[in-house]
């Protein structure tokens, strides 16, 4: 009888562990399955992470909150330590930017006056959403950020995101209440931009290190160190003009960008609308209607 | 002697408990911390979580429940759904059928164990994103975080250690 019982039990574990073995394979045959279909761009995968995004910002909006007060003391704390430094800093800066500020507003009274002499038709204030950065898991393959505000916000894929008046990144992923920001440093990013001072354009693209580089430098150019580098008027995806970063070197044939803002000192965001095509990462770019017919 | 309903839900929840914890590295994982240069040494906390699990409480933290972490830390990271997913589903899988090699030797045994299978699992996950990007990316912070993740193992595993003796002890 025991024996019986025993060889029963024998049986029931080689079960058990036959069953397990089969949930095993099929959780790594689903995993690769997972795989092939995101490669495939189903729409049902985008829509899945979408809603698992939502479902789970806003446990990540409540515990980003302490999280974020940490950072603030500890950053209050390294302020303390070059307070000296920085005020002298900020003096001789302050200093500068008063001789702009008269530059500027002299500039801007000669603007207007122009506008007024040629009927200028001005570019529409841009609506915008301002967003807190609630996610940030760096995996080492990408540069994205998670956002908690969606498209019930009015928030779209494409949009441009913005810190201050610099251009971070773009919307990637867009959820009910959450989005996806692609930084411009990710490996999936291209941006159109020129060199302000020399007019060059090129593309700016990132490989997921701090500094993104500038690919497809049209002409013969004459790029300085320094040089400030903003989006250009090509694709119309964002308007001209926004600042993205400085050249940092140019040795070797490589450009490298340094951005204004990095990755971690960015808390809130601004989504900002133009009314322009974006870009779109992952669908058909809709025809780009250009305003005002400034270009011919 | 039948339990009474109360000691049964008791235990019950205590069995999501590694789960929940394993989640809770999850989300940690995923919060920003606004210091510079710490972006780039980000730990993988749930792979510590779904070792630690697998070998001691291999019951509570099945292979399903791995996957389906991993499954929600590539919907977070924005990596390719499934390749976390296997990831920390092999992790599982390994330490689990060694668990009984491990519970018997000492700790640094399973730390050289966790730094051996996490530098596998980090070099899967870059094979796995090279071949779905068609380019390989650059392992410099992969390289960071692996060390990043095999220094702060035993500040973790000894915290979960303590939330196994402090609240599944009898279950």
């Amino acid at each position: 009888m025991r024996v019986k019982q025993s060889g029963t039990l024998g049986r029931l574990a080689a079960l058990r562990l036959l069953a397990q073995r089969f949930t095993f394979l099929s959780l790594v045959a689903a995993a690769v399955l997972l795989m092939l279909l995101g490669k495939a761009d189903v729409l049902l995968i985008e829509r899945t992470r979408a809603l698992v995004i939502d479902a789970v910002t806003p446990v990540l909006d409540v515990m980003s909150r302490p999280a974020g007060a940490i950072a603030q003391v500890v950053s209050q704390v390294r302020e303390l330590a070059s307070l000296r430094a920085e005020n002298a800093r900020l003096r001789a800066e302050n200093e500068r930017l008063m001789h702009w500020q008269t530059v500027a507003r002299h500039l801007e009274d000669e603007n207007d006056v122009l506008h007024q002499q040629l009927n200028f038709v001005p570019d529409p204030d841009p609506a915008f959403i301002t967003a807190r950065v609630v996610g940030d898991t760096d995996s080492g393959f990408g540069q994205s950020l998670l956002l908690n505000a969606g498209s019930r916000d009015g928030v779209r894929k494409g949009q441009a995101v913005l810190s201050g008046e610099t251009l971070v990144g773009y919307v990637a992923e867009v959820g009910d209440r959450s989005s996806r920001l692609l930084l411009l440093t990710d490996i999936n990013a291209r941006l159109p931009v020129m060199v302000e001072s020399t007019h060059t354009r090129a593309i700016l693209a990132g490989d997921n290190r701090d500094r993104p580089k500038l690919s497809y430098v049209a002409g013969n150019p004459n790029i300085q160190v320094g040089d400030r580098v903003v989006t250009s008027s090509s694709g119309a995806a964002f308007p001209p003009g926004l600042p993205v970063g400085v050249i940092a070197s140019a040795a070797d044939g490589t450009i490298w960008v340094e951005p204004f803002v990095h990755r971690y000192e960015l808390e809130y965001v601004a989504i900002v609308d133009y009314g322009l095509g974006g870009i779109l990462p992952f669908t058909e770019k809709p025809p780009p209607r250009r305003h005002g017919g400034a270009e011919n | 002697m039948k339990p009474s309903p109360w000691v049964r839900m008791d235990a019950w929840v205590r069995h999501f408990i590694p789960f929940g914890v394993t989640l809770i590295l999850l989300f940690a994982a995923a919060l920003p911390t606004h210091l510079p240069g710490i972006g780039g040494i980000a730990p993988m906390l749930p792979m510590m979580g779904v070792y630690y699990w697998a070998i001691y409480r291999p019951d509570l933290l099945p292979a399903w429940s791995a996957f389906l972490i991993g499954l929600l830390y590539d919907v977070l990271s924005g990596t390719p759904m499934g390749v976390y997913a296997l990831v920390l589903l092999l992790v599982q899988g390994v330490a689990a059928s060694r668990r009984r090699f491990f519970l018997a030797k000492t700790f640094m045994v399973a730390w050289w164990a966790f730094s051996l299978l996490a530098a596998g699992a980090v070099v899967l996950a870059w094979l796995l994103m090279a071949v779905l990007n068609g380019a390989p990316s650059d392992p410099r912070p992969l390289l960071s975080s692996y060390l990043a993740t095999i220094g702060l193992f035993p500040l973790f595993t000894w915290t979960l250690a303590r939330t196994q003796m402090a609240l599944l002890k009898d279950v």
